[in-house]
């Protein structure tokens, strides 16, 4: 190494270090307050600050249908509901439908999806997770992959593939509107869609469209988050999925009344 | 001290008081608890004490955040150019602040914490300590969590240092603001899972058959169908109403009737200040012109009205003469007209003024969807390329041509709608007032008493869009919540900056900037009037010329409470000469140099922000 490595070496080097020193010295934008105060309670407040304008976590419940129906003249308790817990980028997604037979005093169908719900477009949210049936026939766990939100004209919809462990795909749709006939007296018609893409014997399902369900419902919103309703609810079983039934000897269709709240928190 | 001097002035005078009154400083005070409306009681050394309270609200017992134990907090009055001490003492478990909105503090002192300071912490106590160079009628408020919609605010008087221009033979404080039973957290929480909670003025299948038949079916159809592609509602104009608040004027519901007295003839000042945490007014006195004298602190030249909109953290100050000796109502009616506050103005303490009925709410547009296309004119449009804007004198610029832009801002899930037809709306008074049968005050009427302190041309434009999504109830600037900015807004000491607000959604964003006023460009003139918070409407563009002049960073939101808790905040750091190569990052190779003045430059010019490029026309 000659003289001129050195000197460019030592130029280099010194350089390197002023823009540091000064880098160091220039005021760093949005801390500059650090000068004035002890500087970990400074930047402890930065991070509130941004927490708090824009960062804070919600926790949602909602009980859509928590009704009692009347399946032609055979009385059950249905719960539909759903909630979240997280940011406006994140959220844990908790959704459940229990169908418990009073007649016979078991749980016709119990099952519970844990996703994780994030935005993707500005109405709608793509969720991922596991669901879990106690109920019926033998108990299946799935990976869920889904959309939910609002489609234009204010349709809140909800759709999701499901892959059991026994590999066995189907699907849902689920569609509601709102029909405000005052401030406070909705109407709410609702559609469900079950699809199979193969016969699944042991849960009495047939490839296609399996059952479908649709619903027509009217609250009263005493306050936004309590409304008791009334309504009628229709469903029927389509395909194979319908030969099944028929061969245990039941209806393939039936049309019960409803009564419930509707409540969130 | 000054609270206790109003305490033995109450004592004096002997009143007989209600419970709700007693609590009170004496400028809040009706005049039946002895409020005759001269309260000049200046100081220099203040103390404040915040703390919890129970307070008694239409006749029901709530539970505030407060100053001295009153809501509103004591009237703080001092003389322009004095220097103040304001030891603050925090009895609470949680953190405090104070911010004194307006007052050209330094950045150190302006009391928002994780910008200007750590914050006041839980038992213990903090002082401030500032000298400003400026007069008029401003307020304090928290800046910490939701503090501010619990009661955690005040007024704050500063007399100038020489003779007031404006002469009064009484003055009252009028503070405005929305009171909930509900606890903030709660208000905020409801709005995160339905945006429309609070909104009792939806369009129902009723109005749909009023329409089609007074419309006909098929433009009603099509009508229904543009909202509903858009998913927005026409009637989402404020997202907490009287369904949730009780409106006050200093701290009165309408059925405590709170009066302010005179004799005829004489001249009124009323200092009317929005401490709302969510609400917009529409502030009236029916039968009885007021004068505008001042906004936001700073005098403007005289003009006379009959109705104002009033901005979240915006002030007025206007002239009454009633001449006749009758009870005047003094309305605030919040601007989705779901409630109101009236208070009474007689010639003797005992009357009741009559309240008008609210009127029919107003519903938003496609001109506030920024859907508008018929108000384009398309020959404005030629010459928008970026190209020709170089050279180009802000003064040749009509603002109130309608502008069709690209945006580029971030279009994440946060920003819903991006208003395709931007227009200046600043000769509108503002939302539901545009058909009154009256004057009703617009921005462009306003001019400054004195004229501009800097009337450089800008060297330097920026536009920053408002953003967000109703539905998800998102807010921000530029599509970024304040959780997610990687960077501040940079200005430079000593430039003068135009900023453009342009307004992508709906609502009526109320706008507050931090340590510096800035003058409204209203057309060309050199007595622009200076504010610090503007209402910047749906669909509008707007721009304001300021002088980065105060170093230091400063906040820079929405002054809807709720809006900058959901995000719409930034921080605007003003950095000191020299430092802007190296602190300036991404802006490194063309960070303007510090403004010259003006005479130095030949030719006003216009450069738009490296940083904000995409938004360049």
């Amino acid at each position: 190494m000659n003289r001129t490595h050195y000197l460019a070496a030592f130029l280099v080097l010194s350089l390197g270090m002023a823009g540091y020193a000064k880098a160091q010295d220039a005021p760093i934008p949005g801390s500059q307050a650090e000068a004035y105060w002890d500087k970990d309670a400074f930047k402890a407040s930065q991070d509130a600050l941004k927490e708090e304008h824009g960062g804070g976590s919600t926790l949602f419940l909602l009980a859509d249908r928590f009704e009692y129906q009347t399946n032609e003249g055979l009385p059950a308790l249905f719960l539909g509901g759903q909630g979240w817990w997280g940011t406006d980028e994140n959220r844990l997604w908790i959704k459940s439908e229990i169908d418990y037979d009073l007649d016979a005093g078991r749980f016709e169908d119990a099952e519970i999806q844990t996703l994780w719900s994030r935005p993707i477009a500005r109405y709608f949210d793509v969720q991922a997770g596991l669901r879990h049936d106690f109920k019926p026939g033998p108990s299946r766990t799935y990976a869920v992959l889904g959309v939910q939100g609002l489609a234009p004209y204010w349709f809140e919809v909800d759709g999701a593939v499901f892959l059991s462990e026994k590999g066995d795909l189907s699907g849902r749709l689920e569609a509601e509107y709102e029909f405000r006939l005052t401030q406070r007296l909705i109407l709410q018609p609702r559609a469900e869609l079950n699809l199979a893409a193969q016969d699944v014997p042991e849960l009495e399902t047939g490839a296609g469209i399996s059952t479908a369900e649709a619903g027509l419902r009217l609250r009263y919103e005493i306050d936004r988050q309590f409304a008791p309703y009334v309504g009628v609810n229709w469903k029927t079983s389509a395909g194979e999925t319908a030969d099944y039934i028929r061969a245990r000897g039941d209806d393939t269709e039936s049309l019960s009344f409803v009564t419930g709240i509707r409540l969130w928190f | 001290m000054f609270t206790r001097r109003h305490l033995l002035r109450t004592a004096a005078a002997g009143s007989v008081m209600t419970a709700s009154a007693a609590l009170l400083p004496a400028w809040a005070r009706s005049a039946n608890a002895g409020n005759t409306g001269i309260f000049e009681s200046r100081g220099t050394a203040f103390d404040l004490t915040i703390g919890h309270s129970a307070v008694n609200i239409a006749g029901h017992t709530g539970h505030a955040i407060t100053l001295n134990g009153t809501l509103p907090g004591p009237l703080i009055r001092f003389r322009e150019g004095e220097k103040v001490t304001l030891k603050v003492n925090n009895t609470l478990d949680e953190d405090t602040s104070i911010h004194w909105h307006g007052l050209l503090v330094p950045f150190h002192m302006d009391g928002v914490p994780g910008i200007s300071f750590p914050g006041i912490k839980p038992k213990s106590s903090f002082t401030y300590e500032f000298a400003v160079p400026q007069s008029g009628t401003y307020w304090y408020h928290s800046h910490s969590g939701l503090q501010e919609q619990q009661g955690h605010y005040a007024p704050l008087i500063i007399d100038p240092a020489d003779a007031d221009p404006v002469q009064a033979d009484r003055e009252y404080v009028l503070v405005l603001s929305d009171w909930s039973f509900e606890h903030p957290h709660k208000v905020y929480a409801r709005l995160k899972k339905d945006a429309a909670v609070y909104n009792f003025q939806q369009r129902t299948v009723g109005d749909f058959v009023r329409d089609a038949r007074d419309n006909g079916l098929g433009p009603t159809l099509s009508d229904r169908a543009s909202w509903g592609a858009m998913r927005m509602s026409p009637t989402d104009i404020s997202d907490v109403t009287a369904a949730a608040y009780t409106y006050l004027i200093n701290g009165h519901a309408t059925e405590d009737n709170w009066t302010a007295i005179f004799n005829s003839g004489e001249r009124i000042r009323l200092r009317i200040i929005n401490a709302s945490a969510m609400t917009i007014f529409n502030f009236r006195i029916p039968g009885l012109p007021m004068t505008v004298v001042a906004a936001d602190g700073l005098h403007v030249q005289p003009v006379e009205t009959d109705e104002f909109q009033i901005g979240v953290a915006e002030t007025y100050d206007v002239l009454v003469t009633p001449t006749r000796a009758r009870a005047f109502a003094l309305v605030a009616e919040s601007m989705e007209r779901s409630g109101q506050v009236v208070a009474t103005l007689a010639p003797e303490t005992g009357l009741v003024a009559t309240a008008p009925l609210l009127r029919e709410p107003p519903v938003l547009t496609h001109r506030d969807m920024g859907m508008d296309m018929s108000s384009m004119d398309h020959g404005s449009m030629a010459g928008m390329d970026h190209g020709s804007m170089a050279g180009m004198d802000h003064g040749s610029m009509t603002i109130s041509d309608p502008v069709a832009q690209t945006h580029d801002h971030r279009m994440g899930v946060g920003v819903d709608n991006v208003a395709m037809v931007r227009v200046s709306r600043i000769d509108e008074p503002g939302l539901g007032l545009e058909s009154v049968p009256h004057r009703a005050l617009s921005y462009s009427q306003l001019r400054s008493l004195v004229s501009n302190p800097d009337t450089r041309a800008p060297g330097r434009e920026m536009e920053i869009h408002l953003t967000g999504n109703m539905e998800r109830y998102m807010w921000s600037f530029d599509g970024v919540k304040l959780s997610e900015i990687t960077s501040p807004i940079i200005f430079h000491e000593g430039e003068r900056l135009r900023v453009t607000l342009v307004n992508d959604t709906m609502m009526t964003h109320p706008i507050h900037l931090h340590g510096m006023f800035f003058d409204l460009v209203v057309d060309n003139t050199d007595h622009k009037p200076r504010k610090h918070t503007v209402i910047v409407k749906p669909a509008e563009r707007l721009s304001f010329d300021v002088t980065a002049d105060h170093v230091g960073d400063w906040a820079f939101h929405c002054h809807l409470l709720f809006h900058m808790h959901a995000g719409m905040m930034q921080v605007v750091s003003v950095l000191p000469r020299g430092a802007s190569d190296i602190a300036d990052t991404g802006h490194t190779a063309d960070a303007p140099a510090p403004a010259q003045p003006s005479e130095e430059r030949a030719q006003p010019y216009v450069q738009v922000d490296k940083q904000h490029e995409g938004h360049r026309r």
